[in-house]
Order: structure tokens, then sequence, then C-alpha cells
């Protein structure tokens, strides 16, 4: 009889940007059961909210998650902007989407270089990287910063972008597609990175309705899920067809991101196109009262938060949930019979973000 | 600051996120990327504290990775230096008020040079960790028993064991 053995992978782990810490339950070198053990970077974030005033909330909501910060910020204030039936000018709009899919895009080629370190791929990481910063340099051109924005505001956004900077993104955006365009094909069609990638992790469709999954390790399994489609801020206006694929594993979910990373550059593209000209924020008196349940795609998926106003300053309730802890229970269905060698980049594969999941 | 040629070693920096928001993670790993390239310093980034001469902490204590942040730190040999990264590395920052939030990194163990910015910056944390290896070197040469400036490690605030894991 083979001895199970338990292998804990984590909390401080070099694959792992982040800690958490899997018990990997084992018989010789297959994983028969995995089991989470979180909370080394939980924070109080919910309680800390309560505390604050509810337009100091929109920067404590930015700093949920360093990745996808602009996109945490926004659903606040669209959910704050919901509670107090606030019209956002159509321009602050338009802006929130270009800040949105650079977003998305800075974020897909951070996971898809974390991956490629994961599978061992260091050159493919660094070259990833290295056309990252570009999307960096549009950030900070136009908001000042690189990573936490703070652009996002109940009733609109803080800055304007102008013509100029307008033609300056685009001109980036090109250079990105143009550098991207003799990078990624390693990641997509090298033999060796589909060895690593191909038949890993899978996840069939039904699971992935059944466990809930979100995002693109939704999409990847064929689950036609994507919140932007139901046109929350100024999605409704612009065109943009889903990515889905129907392998479900982890190489359908490196080319849900890698495909997903064009659509966001076309979205940027037509949002500054037809970004109507106006105001870009609009005043915004009393508190919010009443509930509310603000959705938004995040790269990683469907991330919700729950507010509950009471009139007075401060939130009665502020509830999150990302879209990592929605794929938390598809990750161990995923490890669930695979090799020990293959938990990095199964892990990885889903985007994990352990300090949104934990707030 | 001396020229980076006029260091004797190559200083290894092992990174651990403590209760951070991601933000300055992925900044010190910007570090490593091209762009900005820590790697010309001779610093190299390592996943084995047993290795590393530079302890890089991002976020703040809580109550469940003061231990795991304190275990990593003893992993490391003498001597070693520690560098703060954020305001929640220094303060808590933004989460200061947090009912799990233990405050700095300085509550478990001693903090030699502290990095400002939320997020801290690539630029910024370059210098840093520079001038922590500049800390280091005059570590390397002085003797053991006369570092007693540094802060005293019977100064960390007790901790509650944590939860025994689901």
């Amino acid at each position: 009889m083979i001895r199970r053995n338990t292998i804990p992978f984590g909390p401080q782990h070099p694959v792992l940007p982040e800690p958490i810490q899997l018990r990997l339950v084992m018989e010789d070198e297959k994983i028969v059961e995995a089991l989470p053990s979180i909370g080394y970077v939980h924070r109080g974030l919910e309680k800390i909210a309560e505390k604050k005033d509810y337009v100091q909330d929109v920067y404590l909501a930015e700093r949920i998650c360093g990745i996808c910060s602009f996109m945490h910020s926004q659903n606040y204030c669209q959910g704050i902007e919901s509670l107090m039936n606030v019209a956002v000018p159509d321009r602050a709009r338009f802006l929130r989407v270009v800040w949105a899919e650079i977003h998305r895009i800075h974020s897909h080629l951070l996971i898809l270089g974390l991956l490629a370190d994961a599978f061992g791929f260091e050159n493919l990481f660094m070259r990833l990287w290295q056309i990252r910063e570009l999307v960096l340099d549009i950030m900070e051109k136009t908001t000042g910063g690189r990573v936490i924005l703070g652009v996002c505001t109940i009733g609109g956004v803080k800055r304007d972008i102008t013509p100029e900077t307008s033609d300056y993104i685009l001109r980036q955006l090109d250079e990105i597609e143009r550098q991207l365009s003799a990078v990624l094909p390693s990641l997509t069609h090298d033999y060796s990175v589909k060895q690593r990638l191909v038949g890993i992790g899978v996840l069939p469709k039904d699971k992935a309705y059944e466990l809930g999954a979100v995002g693109p390790v939704a999409r990847a399994s064929g689950v036609a899920m994507d919140l932007r489609e139901s046109g929350y801020a100024a999605y409704g206006e612009l065109n943009f067809a889903m990515v889905t694929e129907s392998a479900g594993d982890c190489y359908a979910r490196t080319l849900v991101r890698v495909r997903e990373l064009a659509t966001s550059a076309d979205l940027t593209r037509q949002a500054l196109a037809k970004m109507p000209s106006g105001p870009i924020t609009t005043p915004v008196k009393g508190s919010p009262t009443g509930e509310v349940l603000a959705r938004i795609e995040q790269p990683r998926g469907e991330l919700n938060f729950y507010i509950k106003g009471n009139g007075s300053r401060n939130l009665e309730r502020f509830r999150v949930r990302t879209p990592t802890f929605a794929n938390l229970p598809p990750l161990l269905h995923m490890l669930t019979g695979c090799q020990l060698a293959d938990v990095p980049v199964i892990a990885i594969c889903i985007d994990p973000c352990i300090s949104c999941t934990e707030r | 600051m001396p020229a980076m040629s006029t260091f004797k070693k190559s200083p290894w920096v092992v990174h651990f996120n403590c209760n951070s928001c991601n933000g300055c993670d992925i900044e010190f790993l910007a570090c490593l990327t091209p762009v900005y390239d820590l790697e010309r310093f001779g610093i190299l980034h390592v996943g084995n504290p047993k290795h590393a001469d530079v302890l890089l902490v991002t976020g703040s204590v809580n109550h469940r990775n003061a231990r795991v942040l304190r275990n990593v730190y003893d992993q490391m040999p003498a001597p070693k230096v520690v560098v703060a990264c954020g305001v929640c590395a220094a303060t808590g920052g933004i989460f200061a008020d947090g009912y799990n939030v233990l405050g700095g990194i300085d509550k478990v163990v001693p903090v030699d040079v502290f990095v400002p910015g939320c997020p801290a910056r690539p630029e910024a944390m370059i210098d840093g960790i520079i001038r922590a290896a500049e800390i280091l070197e005059s570590r390397n040469t002085a003797a053991i028993t006369s570092v007693s400036c540094r802060k005293p490690l019977h100064r960390c605030t007790p901790v509650p064991d944590s939860p025994k894991p689901v």
C-alpha cells in the first residue's frame, strides 16, 4: 500500500508572490487532496471601511489589491453612485473604460509572465514584464501612479485625457502590440511550453459551472460569462466579442488571456475614439442609504461588492467577494489527481490574487 | 553613496509578502525585470531565506503571519539586514486601524531601512536595497558583538499563536 504524505506548499514559496498555504495530500507523486489554508494577508478591510468616511473608502477599496486596483475603486464608486442615484457624466464613463482596459492588459501580462516563470521560461517572463512597463508608462502618464491610480471618485473621475495624451496612448498601444507579436508565439506555439500546459489541470464545463468558476477560468472551460456584456460603464456602447475556449486546461486559460489582450487594446481604442466631450465629474451631496450589490468584470473574473448605507457618512456594511475566492474551489478540483511538479503551473494559471481574497 | 563596484560581495534578497495589498510586491518584481534590473548591482532574488542576506518585507504584520515573518528572519544567517517596503511595513499604513493588524514590521523584526510610498516606487526600492547592502557590508566587517546599536530583539511584541489551519 502506498503511504500518504502531506506536503505543505507555501506560505513562503518561490513561485507564489503571495502567501497562501496549500496542504497537499500525496500518494507518491500524485495529489489526492488539496486543502487551502488562508489568512496570512487578512487585513480586516471590511471592518476598516465601516470606520472611515464613505468617500475615503474609495481609496481603501483601491487598496484591496494592487494589481487590479482601479477596478476595485470603479466598482465601489459604481455601487455608491447607484445607491445615491448619481448620473455619471458620459465622458467619465468612457475614461473609466480606458483605465479599466489598460489595467486588464497590465494584469494579463503580469500573470502570463509569472506563468512563464512558473514553468521555468525565465526569458519569456522578463520579456513580458518588459512590455508590461510600456503599459505602466501609459498609467503613469495619464494618472501619475504606476500601480495605484487614485483617479476614480464618486460621481466621475479626477483626471481627463487630453487629445495629445490620447495620441500617446494609441502610439504606445501600437508599440505594445508590435512587441507582443514577437513574444506571444513562444507562449502559444512553443513545443516545450505546450508540454507543460496542454491537458494539465483540466476543468470540464459542467464542473466549472457547478463549482462557480468566474472570469478566464470559466471562459476557458466554455462557460460564456463576461460581465462586460451587461454594459456597465460605457461597455454598452462599444463592440467586443467575448473570448471563450473549450478545452478547460492550463493551455486554454493561457489562450483566453492572450486573446483578451487584443480585445482590451481594441476596447481602449474604441473608447478613446468614441469618447464624448464634456465634464468628467458631477458633484455628489448627502450620504448613501440602502443596499446594493455592485458587480464588475475584473481581469480575474466577476467582482462583487455588497454595500449597505444607513444615511450616515459611514457605511453600515461593506462586503467583498473577489474572483479568486470563487476560483479556489475549481483550483482544488484541478489539483486533485495532478502531479506535484504541476502544482505551481496550475496554481498560477487561475491567476490567484490572495490579497484580494483575504481582504 | 559609493559606486556599485565597491560592493565586495553580491547581496541576495529574499522577499516576504507579509500583509500587503500586492502593490509593493509587483513593484518589487518590476525591479527584477529588464527596465529596472536589480541584478546589475549583483543583487539576486532568492526564494530560500537561508541563502539570503537582505530580507525585503512588504505589508504590515498581523496575528497570523507574525510568526511566519519571525521564522523567515530567524532562518537567515547573520549578518543580515531588513528592508521595510512601503508605508504598511512602516506603520500599518491605511490598514493600521484593522482589528487584525499589529502595525509595522518593526514590531517583530529589527528594521534597518524604511522605504516610503504607497506603493513604493521601484527606484525608491532599489535605493533602499542598496543602502541596506551598505549596512550589510559594514556589518560584515564589524564584530558581531559590536552591533548592539541595533534595535534589541526582545522588544518584539508577544504574538499569540495563530489558529490551527483548517
